[in-house]
């Protein structure tokens, strides 16, 4: 299942609809990492509020994700981990380290405005 | 074939040995009956020997001397109807029902036991003034009564022990129903006063409290608030790591205060990885952050 990925001023937003496979996943990943720069985005939000399970390739490829753009110069926000998803996560040692997480979309916007009203 | 032979012999063997035990029980209830008519007729001397021993030996200290004289009765009673009928049901559910009764009023388990092996000796020795002169017959006596008397005061030791354990147990779901709140003192700042001990299944419990508190209110940051613990483990303390990291996945940042200074020795000896967390020396002081980081300030009006 693709992810539709959409763009909300200078921000993308992707939001993950179902369960994804490990195939998925990756094609998200390069579908993000191209569109980050042709649509000249300054922050991209993963929404991930559908997940019931993020295992160690989910949450992995996350990383990547982040990583990857902060390449192509742009900040990523995993928005919208469960609760259960959360401490199950936590448990496992997948703590997405140095990614800003928020609650969920309105918060993620709200925090890459408030850095990108600071950044300039 | 000697295995075929091994076999038989252990047949036969049951057989007499089974005989001889239904030949064997067969006076031992008769004398049982001789004994119960025995103790009938005495009831009255019997059971105040028996309380004037359990006065000498300051046993049930908690109780009037008219209270113990009821319980002594009943207790008498139940205790002579067990050695007649062989059924402890009846004493059982007498031993649990007073266990129910006493143990709010703080009788300790080594009375209950002490009382009841008083009536033992106070029965036996009875029995031995009755028949000292049929020192065959005492003995005979004293082997039916010693294995049903031990039973008894089994039966009501165990009994008392049982409540006493339901007792516990149910207080200490009372305890864990009290838990802890998660309460919102600003918007989006949640506090969490951990107040007391807190065992694994506790731990788990408030962690799934904190991350749908912090769901429902919408909360940004959290203050956890340990003053009131005294002591903390290895696996405890992770499993706080645990939550804050959990937290900051759902987007709250959180705030440890009133870590005391036994734990935090223990924390840095035992060697659980803090460095992920935000710790402030009190309560005030980390509400005070958590509003710098929400942005509030607090001015006076005046």
């Amino acid at each position: 299942m693709e992810v539709p990925i959409l763009k909300q001023g200078p921000f993308l937003i992707a939001t993950i609809q179902a369960a994804l496979s490990d195939a998925d996943l990756l094609q998200l990943r390069t579908a993000l990492v191209h569109q980050v720069v042709r649509s000249r985005s300054l922050g991209v939000i993963v929404d991930v509020t559908a997940m019931d399970v993020m295992d160690s390739f989910a949450s992995r490829t996350l990383l990547e994700i982040s990583h990857m753009i902060r390449l192509r110069g742009a900040d990523t926000v995993i928005v919208g981990i469960q609760p259960e998803v959360a401490f199950a996560m936590v448990q496992l040692g997948l703590t997405l380290e140095d990614i800003p997480t928020a609650l969920d979309l309105e918060e993620g916007l709200a925090h890459l405005q408030q850095k990108f009203q600071t950044a300039h | 074939m000697p295995t075929r032979e091994k076999v038989t012999t252990k047949e036969t063997a049951t057989g007499p040995s089974y005989a001889a035990d239904l030949a064997r029980s067969a006076p031992t209830t008769e004398l049982l009956r001789e004994l119960v008519a025995h103790l009938r007729q005495n009831r009255t001397l019997l059971r105040e020997e028996w309380v004037a021993r359990i006065s000498e030996a300051r046993l049930l200290t908690a109780m009037t001397k008219e209270e113990i004289f009821n319980e002594a009765t009943s207790v008498y009673d139940s205790y002579v109807e067990a050695l007649e009928t062989g059924t402890f049901e009846a004493l059982q559910a007498y031993a649990r029902n007073l266990s129910e009764r006493i143990i709010p009023r703080g009788v300790e388990t080594h009375e209950v036991v002490g009382i009841v092996l008083l009536l033992r000796d106070v029965l036996a020795r009875s029995l031995f003034a009755k028949y000292q002169t049929d020192f065959e017959k005492l003995n005979r006596i004293l082997d039916a009564y010693e294995p049903a008397a031990n039973r008894i005061a089994n039966t009501v030791a165990v009994g008392f022990v049982q409540e006493r354990e339901r007792v516990i147990r149910q207080q200490q779901e009372a305890i864990r129903e009290l838990s802890t709140p998660v309460l919102q003192v600003r918007e989006r700042l949640l506090i969490l006063p951990i107040i007391g001990v807190i065992d694994p299944q506790r731990a788990r419990q408030l962690t799934e409290q904190l991350l749908r508190g912090i769901r429902t209110n919408r909360a940004k940051v959290v203050v956890i608030d340990i003053t009131g613990v005294a002591a903390m483990d290895a696996t405890v303390a992770n499993h706080l790591v645990q939550t804050v990291e959990a937290s900051r996945l759902l987007g709250a940042t959180v705030i440890v205060t009133g870590l005391s200074p036994e734990i935090a020795q223990t924390l840095v000896t035992i060697g659980v990885d803090l460095g992920k967390m935000n710790t402030v020396g009190d309560l005030q002081g980390g509400i005070e952050q958590a509003e710098r980081l929400l942005g509030y300030k607090v001015v006076p009006t005046t």
